[in-house]
């Protein structure tokens, strides 16, 4: 059985640059943006946790902000975690890109890009995926054709 | 005597043959071997997620249908377990046997498309993709005893199945599964040992294991690489954890592994469903507490089963409304399409049908 990862006890891993900078929150961990990478590439370089796996990232609106969804796996270890970040604002938004981390994230990145409209430095090729260069709008944005 | 290499683009798809629906690669080849491609995604895009958005939790099952239109049942299990986990629903075990019952045929099914078109994109015209649609076909009567539909089945609901199965469902599964071993066995004769076969698959295609595990390939094409992950062993759903059956895996990661873990796959599956029917016992089959309009908790979950192409994981983020305020699909598809350049570049034209084919994609799924 895949075991949840306890945050507090992964909080107590990370190095205390990336404590200060993350937040345990309703069972999730919230990072800012701006760390996300630094902490995925903790989570999965870490000898403890070694989440190797990237099972999904989704986008979710919550019009005031977004929020940004990772779920890690380890297959080492049969764990899981979720982490989360909350993006504000509505336009030019835009994270650093885990692709370097997880090549797996390449094609759900442009993804979220082309549906959330949120960028992400560094990717190899970010253009729309589903849709049409030329499109106008982030369909899956709540205030799309409102 | 000059040679002129120079470099030719080639739009492959969105309507070839041996694109299995509309998927397109721009191709760039010095003479026959491969230096880029590019895939163009997007032709059957239908905004599945979005429409999610504007339904209610029992009528989405519908939607889940059209994404692997070649495994319905699984796209069924995968959604209703997200919304069991979202709602804390109890599932009656007699439920969970027959749900069980139908993903394996679901699995056979589905591995028998992907067995029989891969031979069919190896240039065996007909017999082999016949042999295997004869079988599958006689898994589409059995699901059409149950529901009445052949492909689009919406048989599953949030707490259960939809109905009972009627009693000649019994006895022509009986007769199935008498059968399915020796015609199993049979397409493997023809195949497996097969001098053309082995040397169009072996070693083209191969993927290592840490590639997989980082390009987040499931199902098949991670077992072939030797990675033994299968999310009914890995983190056991349904009755999983009661039954007896192995993860088969492959040895070098190349075309002919992926199509060998299918093969023993279908037979695990066998095992699987002669288990269940043995120890299936009469019951409730659907939970009647669940009204047919649920309002979720304001919560979030995120369920995944084993697929027949990988892990199918849904994400449903609720705002205690009647329709989920996010439904994100995870397809095991389109995220197998990660490594499609790893494989292709550097290798010959004519095996990249090969390695198309042996991927085994689903463009509902794909594109969603």
């Amino acid at each position: 059985m895949t075991k949840i990862a306890d945050n507090k006890i992964t909080k107590n891993l990370l190095s205390s640059e990336l404590k200060k900078m993350i937040t345990l929150d309703n069972g999730f961990i919230y990072s800012d943006p701006e760390f996300l990478y630094e902490l995925c590439k903790e989570l999965k370089q870490n000898e403890l946790t070694q989440y190797n796996y990237l099972k999904s990232i989704s986008a979710v609106d919550y019009i005031e902000y977004f929020e940004l969804v990772c779920h890690l796996d380890s297959m080492i270890y049969n764990t899981s975690i979720v982490i989360k970040t909350k993006i504000y604002g509505r336009n030019n938004l835009s994270v650093k890109s885990l692709t370097s981390l997880w090549k797996g994230a390449e094609l759900q990145e442009r993804e979220i890009w082309d549906l959330m409209g949120i960028y992400f430095d560094g990717h190899p090729n970010m253009k729309r995926i589903l849709l049409w260069e030329g499109f106008k709008g982030h369909p899956l944005r709540k205030d799309f054709l409102k | 005597m000059s040679v002129n290499n120079e470099l030719v683009t080639v739009n492959f798809g969105p309507q070839h043959p041996s694109m299995h629906g509309v998927f397109r690669m721009r191709v760039t080849l010095d003479g026959e071997t491969i230096v880029d491609i590019e895939p163009v995604f997007g032709y059957l895009h239908r905004g599945t997620e979005k429409l999610a958005e504007e339904r209610t939790y029992v009528q989405i099952v519908t939607l889940t249908d059209r994404l692997d239109y070649v495994a319905s049942m699984s796209n069924n299990l995968a959604y209703v377990s997200a919304v069991e986990k979202l709602c804390s629903i109890e599932v009656p075990k007699r439920a969970k046997y027959i749900r069980v019952i139908v993903a394996e045929l679901q699995r056979i099914a589905s591995h028998l498309m992907a067995t029989g078109f891969l031979l069919q994109d190896l240039g065996a015209f007909g017999t082999p993709l016949m042999y295997c649609f004869r079988e599958r076909e006689k898994i589409l009567d059995l699901f059409e005893i149950l529901c009445g539909a052949r492909i689009t089945l919406s048989y599953m609901r949030p707490g259960g199945i939809f109905q009972d199965t009627p009693n000649e469902f019994w006895s022509e599964l009986e007769t199935f599964m008498d059968n399915i071993p020796g015609q199993i066995n049979e397409l493997e004769s023809l195949i497996t040992g097969n001098e053309i076969v082995l040397s169009r698959t072996r070693n083209i295609g191969v993927l290592s294991p840490e590639d997989v595990i980082n390009g987040s390939l499931s199902g098949p094409m991670l077992r072939a690489s030797r990675v033994k992950w299968d999310l009914r062993k890995a983190n056991p759903y349904e009755i999983y954890d009661e039954l007896d059956f192995e993860i088969p895996i492959g040895a070098t990661g190349d075309t002919f592994d992926r199509y060998l873990v299918r093969v023993k796959e279908m037979k695990e599956s066998i095992k699987i469903i002669n288990q269940c029917v043995k120890l299936i016992k009469p019951g409730p089959v659907r939970n009647e507490d669940v009204p047919l309009v649920i309002r979720a908790p304001e919560n979030e979950a995120y369920a995944a089963v084993e697929g027949p192409k990988g892990e199918l994981g849904f994400y449903l983020v609720s705002d205690g409304g009647i329709s989920p305020y996010r439904c994100k699909i995870r397809a095991p598809s389109f995220m197998n399409l990660t490594l499609l350049k790893e494989m292709a570049i550097g290798g010959k034209i004519g095996d990249l049908i090969v390695n198309f084919g042996s991927i085994d994609i689903v463009l509902g799924e794909v594109d969603r």
